[in-house]
């Protein structure tokens, strides 16, 4: 039966003539390759906790008297969105896990996109012929902060329509087109109702689309590239060295997407996120203390907050505050990534295919660079939290304030010397990041005293093997002999590595 | 043995001999250690295994029973996170401890194609799309002027009905504050001259715009013989100890909502700007760059508060068209 369906439709998409050479698809083994994966993952989690909301929300700033379980909210006017949320939070079962979950699952999608991105960069995961690609997760980074914002935007709640506000000032900001760009995505001013409507069916189609489109992109590429790897084991620039597609890989990859999705369902279980009821519905006229956006909005956020109070008066216009922090600086800080590869081949001249990666301290001024900047961003993303900062050590707003616009110029150029120093040193010390031996003191016949090391610890250091070319062999062969373990209930051959 | 698939160009212009290598040891023991599971007690790992699996329909078989009795969310949540989890770490397990992990090796082509594969390819895209152009060069042409039709239709009537121009709905340079307006709560009471105690604080609109975004006006009363400093011009805008100013931050627009009594200063709590109201709300402390617009007040004969004015700037934060003397404000 399943052999006939099998022929049947293999006959119409000939799977066995492209698909056998899938299945021996090799997959490099390092713990650092998953983060990308987490990414992937977390963005189905995504979509299919986001179907189950659309099942429930009602993308409109109708107001309505809200009638439902929650107590403390009942008779108060709010909009057809808050209400559907609160609803599908408390009324819907299993709709506040779905809405947790999906929350939590964007903050770790755009996590995983971020840490992903800096092992590549770290890495040189970036070189020729993965500029494109590096360009690409670029792109499906900045989408998916877009998303991210879209998304907790759609509850209409105080928290998140202040966000709106502040997203309306930042267009606004734009020189030439920028009260345009505001206008025509408002319909008009700020609130107005067109923008729940809009931001959901961005939020639900357009911006998933975009993604899973760039995301077969980048997933074809990496195909077509076959993996980067670490070097050892026998690997080189000229073959990919790790474990088979089918079965080992797809086993530990599928249940990687399980571990994931679970841990994710844990988190919407246990851990409140968005409690958009205690903040209640939005006013343009109302606003909250500690008003905090998603994590990986923060650096702008931050941005916001220490940018001095200047201006740019022109003759007849003006470049307001917010365009330097919230426009020009993602702005440069996008296209910087978007060329660091260009930039890197230029500097070092180095225009060869690249398909092992680099380990970090090997590249000093590459990783002190990466360092320095990734903690500029760092000490934005802290800056974000000034109030509440200022609360927590019972100091004035202004030392805060003082302290990160402080901070964010001295920290990165604190972080280079001294990350490259530690790449250098590293680099020259042998045996660095590997477990060290105990030293044994040993005294000679005359007493005198001397160390030696002592043997490696056994099993600790693995004999490497020489990869099999997996063309070259009978995988099901030798999975059957290996498949029969002796009367012991061990496998005959015992894997000994000496 | 699956073919395998050519490299064209494999052993031209790369260097480093690309391709396929033929494995030294072509027959490979079905004993070599590449071959064999990562466990050392492989029945012990089939055992963790199992009991993971075990674990996972459990909670799963929990989770649909859950549900059925419409438990809570913390349950529903803990339930499917440990049958998923449980089935998870059962794969991960199962790939990891129970399936061949090599190394094995496959080989991996170059990208870079050689100059001839190049100029085949380019030679053909150029000498098929020449005839196929130069053949029906008219059709060409008019295709071209479909496509500009297309951008100009999409660029304008499309894109162009998302919205209004910008002060076609809302002006940017003006709010709904007229002459004679009434400063009313946001339950529609008019405020008159003695609701409000010195230090006190309310949000106040125009009677015809409740909550308006861009109208939003925050009205207190200070001591009129306190330390006011009153911004030239501005002498008889504050009747009574009455001040008005936009409750727009000139930052970034959200409500400047925080208002500390003993220093008279209004807090943004988005990204704390600070504005002294005892001073025409000049920003002092936080990104804002300029001050809060002021409403120019009167009381009428019946002691309500009224404005004498629109706001004689844009309020809230700034935008290009802003400033100068060609915005629509100034003329």
């Amino acid at each position: 039966m399943i052999d006939s369906l099998y022929s049947w439709i293999d006959d119409r998409v000939a799977l066995s003539r492209s698909g056998r050479h899938l299945l021996d698809k090799i997959f490099p083994d390092h713990w650092s390759f998953m983060i990308g994966e987490i990414a992937l993952y977390s963005f189905i989690v995504l979509l299919l906790t986001g179907v189950f909301l659309t099942l429930y929300f009602v993308p409109s700033s109708t107001p309505v008297v809200y009638h439902g379980i929650y107590a403390p909210l009942r008779g108060q006017t709010v909009s057809e969105a808050y209400d559907s949320t609160i609803n599908l939070s408390f009324s819907v079962r299993g709709g506040l896990l779905m809405r947790q979950m999906h929350h939590w699952a964007a903050n770790i999608f755009v996590g995983a996109i971020v840490v992903h991105m800096l092992r590549v960069f770290f890495t040189g995961g970036f070189r020729r012929p993965r500029e494109a690609n590096w360009m690409l997760g670029t792109t499906l980074l900045i989408l998916a902060i877009f998303n991210g914002f879209l998304g907790y935007s759609l509850p209409d709640d105080l928290i998140s329509g202040t966000g709106i506000r502040i997203a309306f000032s930042i267009m606004e900001s734009v020189p030439f087109v920028g009260t345009y760009l505001a206008y025509f995505l408002f319909g008009g001013s700020f609130p107005g109702t067109a923008i729940i409507p809009r931001f959901f069916i961005l939020h639900v189609l357009i911006l998933p689309l975009l993604i899973i489109g760039l995301l077969a992109g980048h997933l074809g590429m990496l195909v077509k590239h076959k993996h980067a790897q670490f070097p050892g084991k026998g690997a080189r620039d000229d073959n990919v060295v790790g474990s088979p597609l089918w079965p080992t890989y797809a086993a530990k990859a599928g249940g990687f997407f399980f571990l994931t999705t679970g841990v994710t369902a844990l988190l919407g279980a246990l851990v409140q996120i968005n409690p958009i009821w205690q903040y209640g519905q939005y006013y343009a006229y109302k606003v909250s203390y500690a008003v905090q956006p998603d994590w990986y909005m923060g650096w702008l956020d931050g941005a916001l907050r220490v940018m001095p109070a200047w201006e740019i008066n022109l003759p007849g216009h003006m470049i307001p505050n917010v365009f330097f922090p919230a426009v020009l600086l993602p702005g440069l800080t996008f296209n910087l990534i978007y060329a660091w590869p260009f930039i890197e081949a230029k500097l070092s001249g180095d225009t060869a295919e690249h398909h092992l990666l680099d380990r970090p301290r090997d590249k000093p001024v590459r990783t002190a660079l990466g360092a320095a900047v990734f903690a500029f961003y760092f000490v934005l993303f802290g800056a974000s939290a000034t109030d509440v900062l200022a609360n927590y050590l019972s100091v004035t707003l202004n030392v805060v304030l003082w302290s990160f616009r402080i901070l964010c110029i001295v920290v990165p150029i604190v972080v280079f010397p001294v990350a490259y120093k530690i790449c250098v040193e590293l680099r020259e010390t042998p045996g660095a990041g590997q477990r060290k031996r105990h030293n044994i003191i040993v005294r000679s016949a005359d007493g005198g005293y001397s160390t030696i090391a002592a043997d490696e610890y056994p099993g600790y250091v693995k004999a490497e093997l020489e990869p099999v070319a997996l063309e070259e062999v009978d995988l099901v062969s030798a999975m059957s002999a290996d498949a029969d373990p002796g009367p012991e209930g061990v496998y005959r051959i015992p894997r000994d590595y000496s | 043995m699956p073919e395998v698939p050519e490299t064209p160009g494999a052993d031209g212009a790369v260097g480093n001999g690309a391709g396929h290598h033929p494995h030294p040891g072509a027959a490979v023991p079905l004993d070599a250690p590449q071959f064999q599971v990562a466990a050392k007690n492989p029945r012990r790992v089939e055992g963790v295994v199992a009991v993971a699996f075990v674990a996972s329909f459990l909670a799963l078989a929990a989770f649909g029973a859950a549900y059925w009795q419409a438990a809570s969310s913390w349950v529903l949540g803990v339930t499917l996170g440990i049958a998923l989890g449980a089935f998870g770490f059962a794969l991960v397990a199962w790939g990891k401890y129970l399936m061949p992990q090599g190394p094995f090796e496959e080989p991996r082509p170059q990208m870079a194609t050689t100059q001839a594969e190049k100029d085949e390819f380019v030679a053909d895209f150029a000498t098929r799309g020449k005839i196929a152009i130069e053949r029906r060069g008219f059709l060409v042409k008019l295709m071209g002027a479909a496509g500009a039709v297309l951008g100009v239709v999409v660029a304008f009537p499309l894109i162009r009905s998302l919205g209004p121009r910008p002060n076609q709905v809302q002006s940017l340079y003006h709010t709904k504050w007229r002459k004679g307006a009434k400063l009313t709560s946001i339950e529609g009471r008019a405020v008159k001259v003695d609701d409000i105690e010195v230090g006190g604080i309310i949000t106040v609109f125009p009677p015809d715009d409740l909550g308006g975004a861009f109208s939003q006006t925050v009205l207190i009363r200070v001591q009129q013989t306190g330390n006011i400093v009153t911004q030239p011009g501005r002498e008889t805008w504050g009747p009574n100890g009455y001040l008005a100013f936009s409750k727009v931050c000139t930052h970034a627009g959200c409500p400047v909502g925080l208002y500390e009594e003993l220093t008279e200063q209004l807090l943004c709590p988005c990204h704390q700007s600070l504005f002294q109201l005892s001073d025409g709300a000049m920003p002092v402390f936080g990104p804002a760059p300029r001050p809060l617009p002021q409403l120019p007040l009167y009381v009428d004969s019946k002691g309500y508060l009224r404005a004498q004015a629109d706001y004689d700037e844009p309020i809230g934060p700034g935008f290009w068209y802003r400033g100068g003397a060609n915005n629509e404000y100034a003329q």
